[in-house]
């Protein structure tokens, strides 16, 4: 229990915390691993092949593993930023959008956009399902204002069941009309289906990411509170709500183009702010990174383990996910005195 | 033992009274419950009726049992663990069902686990889940016992990861083995095999049967840990066995339905709601009759009133789900 007491000064002096050779040697990672998913997959290139590639090469390339290469590495950085934003904005480490309904919410919204609007583009579904989201977050928002008793882990036992009472109804409408088996794709994150054409929307994660690190400051500020907020001469609704737009926007199109990554939103900000401090505009950059290596890292790993087939990226994140969390969890149950 | 009997020969009048209340719910439930039985049996039956009977009765058994299981299980567990929000399906107690079910396949293959038939199977899933049970849950008691809250959310996470591990296992399998795996694991029990539902009766029986001694202690237990050492109950002892039939009746109604996450937190605190009483041997017989209650009056709305048009577990996990969020929100005013 010793380790986060030496970050915290650094946090606090404003100097040390991020560091540039933290981004650089995050960036070297990442460029092995980015390397990786070009390389590994059932026609294996090498790094010639990849600087030089013959005409069926390139087309796979193309068409194949560079959008899944863009895919992961926004998917991971946007979900890891939206988990870190919620944080800070509800001044709690156990929320992200994995655990307060904002992820079942967007999948509410794919089914009311196939089961009223038919067979919609992705981009009909993605809109409804940004919709549901803001709605389900703002629902998850209101009762977080109930609560009197704000601790951490209630708030993130009652997301998490809020979340399944979301799941139930979608599986309860999915059920009428036969639709449980799209559900299960939609909800098993994998990078299998991101083809050239199919995966373009996810580019939508980047706007939201330059308006959340423009924000960046504010969100730290509203994160001490309303009447602190409103002191400093902040206008504390429109900023929350700002919050909520970038983080629903985030979830829901990551839903719709890939699925759910369970715990992603969650661990990664966390141990990240674990290490080097919480001030929201120096710890982003990293935590996108942290995220974008850790998602390319699970989908490697799932290619390679029972190659030429792949486990979804959901399943290993997943596995990964619950033991840090639950790490999370007793360490941060050990540090209150009992 | 003669304190005991000393003291129930001068009751007051209103615990007389409250007696009498007790039995008088257990008894209009143990009717609702065969009224319901019979409904389900008889309701709207066309065609062959041995053959309706045959299917129904496999049907009504199954959710007999899954409601025993599940009303004893819950209520003993949040007597032991001193809380109401917690059930075994909140620990994640079924989905560690899947993932003892997936990894011996995945250890042993399938023909070896195709072998055995469903009894030794059966068996051999319960046993290796029992232990896997007593050593996590020690651990998760004695880890943290001070944070109840903690306890839980550990166990919704657990609950997740076993999930993961459970697909992550399933994905790693043979296609073959997969399916074997497969027909095992979502044994539905619209069409639940007879020799399957033998094997979880007589088992939920005997894990019954071992659970009537230890009823007298949960009393006590129920005053919390200190007073229960304080008052010469062996209180490990009693946890462990406790904890031990727990996840053979777990194993038991996962068996048969698969994992419903919020049924025994429904069946628990109902139960506990209408009895105005602390005696476990009251507590636990009103839980079971609950149990039975929502699951066969459950599935006669779902499966007869409302055609098939969505399932038990669905309705139960909406419901349960809403309850669990208030129950919280409550416990967090206290």
């Amino acid at each position: 229990m010793s380790a986060p007491t030496t970050t915290r000064p650094a946090a606090t002096t404003g100097r040390g915390g991020v560091r540039r050779w933290h981004l650089v040697a995050a960036g070297l990672v990442l460029a092995v691993g980015a390397y990786l998913s070009l390389a590994v997959g059932a026609s294996e290139l090498g790094l010639a092949e990849l600087l030089s590639p013959s005409e069926d090469q390139l087309r796979i390339l193309t068409i194949s593993r560079i959008p899944r290469l863009v895919a992961i590495l926004l998917a991971g950085a946007s979900l890891s930023v939206a988990g870190l934003i919620m944080q800070r904005i509800t001044q709690n480490r156990f929320v992200s959008p994995s655990t307060s309904g904002t992820v079942e919410a967007a999948v509410l919204g794919i089914l009311l956009a196939t089961l009223f609007f038919g067979s919609t583009s992705l981009l009909g579904k993605m809109a409804l399902a940004i919709v549901t989201s803001v709605a389900g977050t703002l629902v998850f928002l209101t009762m977080l204002r109930r609560i009197r008793h704000r601790e951490g882990i209630v708030v993130a036992l009652v997301g998490l069941m809020y979340g399944g009472v979301l799941s139930a109804i979608t599986v309860f409408l999915a059920y009428q009309r036969d639709l449980i088996q799209y559900l299960d794709i939609w909800t098993t994150g994998s990078f299998s289906s991101v083809l050239e054409g199919r995966y373009e929307p996810i580019y939508l994660v980047l706007l939201a990411g330059v308006v959340g690190y423009l924000s960046a400051d504010r969100f730290t500020v509203i994160g001490m509170g309303e009447e602190f907020a409103t002191n400093l001469g902040l206008n504390y609704q429109r900023i929350l709500y700002t919050g909520l737009v970038v983080v629903s926007v985030m979830a829901a199109v990551v839903v719709v183009v890939v699925g759910t990554i369970p715990f992603l939103g969650l661990i990664v900000p966390n141990v990240v702010t674990l290490l080097l401090g919480d001030n929201v505009r120096r710890v982003l950059p990293v935590t996108a990174l942290a995220g974008a290596g850790f998602v390319l890292a699970c989908d490697v790993v799932g290619r390679w383990i029972i190659h030429p087939y792949e486990i979804p990226v959901a399943t290993i994140a997943g596995a990964i996910g619950g033991v840090v969390f639950i790490w999370l969890i007793l360490r941060s149950a050990g540090g209150v005195p009992a | 033992m003669t304190a005991l009997a000393a003291r129930a020969d001068h009751r007051s009048p209103e615990e007389a009274a409250r007696r009498r209340r007790v039995r008088l719910t257990l008894g209009a439930l143990a009717l609702l419950c065969v009224l319901f039985v019979v409904a389900y049996l008889l309701y709207d039956v066309r065609g062959s009726w041995a053959y309706a009977m045959d299917l129904r009765g496999r049907q009504v058994g199954s959710l007999v049992v899954v409601g025993v299981a599940a009303g004893a299980s819950s209520l003993v567990f949040q007597t032991v663990a001193g809380s109401r929000i917690l059930t075994p399906g909140v620990m994640g107690f079924d989905a560690l069902y899947l993932l003892v079910q997936t990894s011996i396949v995945f250890v042993f293959g399938s023909t070896t686990f195709m072998m055995l038939g469903t009894g030794e199977r059966f068996l051999v899933n319960a046993g290796v889940l029992t232990l896997f049970g007593i050593v996590l849950f020690r651990w998760l008691f004695r880890s943290s016992s001070h944070n109840l809250l903690v306890l839980v959310l550990v166990g919704v996470v657990l609950g997740s990861l076993f999930a993961s591990l459970t697909s992550f296992a399933s994905r790693l399998l043979d296609p073959n083995e997969f399916l074997t795996l497969q027909d095992v694991m979502f044994a539905s029990f619209s069409t639940v095999a007879l020799d399957l539902l033998v094997v979880t009766a007589v088992v939920t029986v005997v894990a019954l049967v071992a659970l009537v001694p230890l009823l007298r202690y949960l009393d006590v237990v129920d005053l919390g840990r200190d007073n229960a050492v304080a008052l010469g109950v062996r209180y490990h002892r009693v946890v462990t066995l406790t904890l031990a039939v727990v996840t053979v009746l777990v194993a038991t109604s996962t068996a048969l339905v698969g994992p419903m996450l919020f049924l025994g937190l429904i069946v628990a605190n109902l139960a506990r709601q209408l009895l105005p009483t602390h005696r476990h041997t009251d507590l636990v017989l009103g839980s079971c009759l609950v149990g039975v209650l929502c699951t066969v009056a459950g599935q006669f709305v779902v499966g007869h009133l409302m055609d098939q048009g969505t399932t038990l577990s669905v309705v139960v996990n909406l419901v349960g789900g809403i309850y669990f969020i208030l129950l919280l929100m409550r416990t967090v005013r206290l």
